[in-house]
């Protein structure tokens, strides 16, 4: 899902860089001291999880899960990714420097819509109704950002419109991983330790 | 899963990997972050071969006197590369332009081809450069120069954490997926695995947001009043204003080239 320097125009990543500024600036206006630590260790585990390779016939993919960020986080999914982001370029070589923005951009605010979509959805009484929102924010979340993805090659000039498709195509498979895994971790953090997902605690008894 | 695509947040060590002290590591954190900024942007902004060349030799000798470990810093270079194959291979056959060549019958242009090698110049130098000159440095150290940078506290706060804790974190990975591989769980495209692996990811999630409230607890215990700290004193030094003018100069010669 990283695109490396050098790929896009000057505009585009101005422009990402912007708007990802102004989500954290305002994420990070709804993170308040206390959740610090929160944030800190979820942003963590989700960097650890998403290197999980899953196999996929001959291949194999990775996790994205920015589906579960948004869920957990909500907008302070904006600076957790950044951050997440800063880490892997600066120790690992992985994207750039300059679409630091369009990169947080592009994984972030799918996050944040999937928060808004489904959080009334992963609280329904029936688990089975869950589910199926945790997968639709899981799949959701991974469909927009390769949307996002290939909006901005293809934004960068018509020769990139073929990549950008192939993009799209490329991460079918990774969408309906994410949405089963979600799901899956949707249903047991439920159960498990509901506020976590901002649910009151008495859904179970009703 | 071949060892060398499992790069990565599983096997990270953080500030336990080995490193020896060098050149790079004697200038100032800021300037480092700042000079990675520019070069970026110089780089990224360039449409001159030469200058793209001169970019790319730059950053190998960063990685030369930074003393990166080669068979790490190639793996990862490759792993970048690898991000980027399926572009470059396409950009040749999408531009139109003159034909150099052409495969299956589909034509290659020249211009395209051109195009694809200077994305692939900009960002192997632009990462080469990220790694060896901010790479180098701990993670605590960058939270610290960014916050001497003005960037938000909280956010350098986050970072941070977030750092002190893919470790923790990491190690509690392996631990379940080892009970897991004890059990005879394999991974396979099937979707038994897929719950199981959400499953591990939400359980993992609930263990450290556990940890996460431990910790907030403990901090409050000693007083956290919702403010850091930086401990460190940063004060440039004569080698760092060396650096600042030869890398200015530098960097005004290569952006001067683009207009020769």
């Amino acid at each position: 899902m990283h695109i490396v320097d050098g790929a896009l125009a000057g505009p585009v990543l101005a422009v990402g860089a912007a708007l990802a500024a102004a989500g954290v600036a305002y994420g990070l206006k709804k993170m308040d001291y206390d959740h610090l630590p929160q944030v800190g260790v979820l942003s963590a585990a989700f960097f650890v999880a998403s290197y999980i390779h899953l196999p996929i016939g001959f291949s194999s993919v990775h996790l994205i899960l920015n589906g579960l960020i948004g869920l957990a986080l909500g907008w302070a999914a904006f600076p957790a990714l950044l951050v997440a982001l800063i880490l892997q370029a600066v120790f690992f070589g992985f994207g750039g420097f300059l679409v630091l923005g369009v990169n947080t951009f592009n994984i972030a605010l799918p996050a944040v819509l999937m928060y808004y979509v489904c959080r009334h959805g992963i609280t329904a009484s029936s688990p089975r109704i869950a589910g199926i929102w945790g997968a639709i924010g899981g799949a959701g979340a991974v469909t927009l950002t390769t949307l996002m993805v290939a909006g901005s090659l293809a934004l960068s000039g018509e020769a990139f419109w073929l990549a950008a498709k192939a993009t799209l195509i490329a991460h079918i498979p990774v969408m309906v991983v994410e949405g089963f895994v979600t799901a899956a971790a949707v249903l047991l953090i439920r159960q498990v330790k509901p506020e976590f997902l901002n649910i009151p605690e008495e859904w179970q008894d009703a | 899963m071949p060892q060398f695509l499992e790069h990565s947040g599983t096997s990270w060590k953080g500030q336990r990997l080995k490193h020896e002290q060098s050149l790079i590591d004697s200038l100032d954190p800021r300037l480092r972050v700042v000079a990675a900024f520019l070069f970026a942007l110089v780089v990224v902004s360039s449409e001159q071969f030469l200058v793209l060349l001169i970019g790319l030799a730059t950053s190998l000798l960063l990685a030369r006197l930074a003393k990166l470990n080669f068979k790490r810093t190639l793996r990862r270079v490759i792993a970048m590369d690898m991000f980027m194959i399926f572009l470059i291979i396409m950009l040749p056959f999408t531009t139109p332009g003159e034909v150099l060549f052409s495969v299956a019958g589909l034509p290659a242009s020249k211009e395209g081809l051109l195009h694809a090698s200077k994305i692939a110049l900009k960002a192997n130098a632009v990462v080469l450069c990220l790694l060896s000159v901010v790479g180098t440095m701990s993670a605590t150290t960058l939270g610290y120069s960014m916050a001497r940078l003005r960037v938000p506290d909280k956010l350098v706060h986050l970072l941070l954490f977030t750092v002190r804790y893919l470790d923790v974190i990491g190690q509690e990975y392996k631990r379940m997926r080892r009970a897991m591989q004890a059990r005879a769980f394999v991974l396979r495209t099937d979707r038994h695995t897929w719950r199981s692996i959400g499953y591990l990811i939400g359980m993992l999630l609930v263990h450290s947001l556990e940890r996460s409230e431990r910790i907030a607890d403990a901090m409050k215990c000693r007083g956290y009043n919702g403010r850091f700290y930086l401990m460190d004193e940063m004060v440039l030094a004569r080698q760092d204003y060396t650096f600042m003018v030869m890398g200015a100069l530098f960097l005004a010669a290569l952006t001067g080239l683009n207009f020769l």
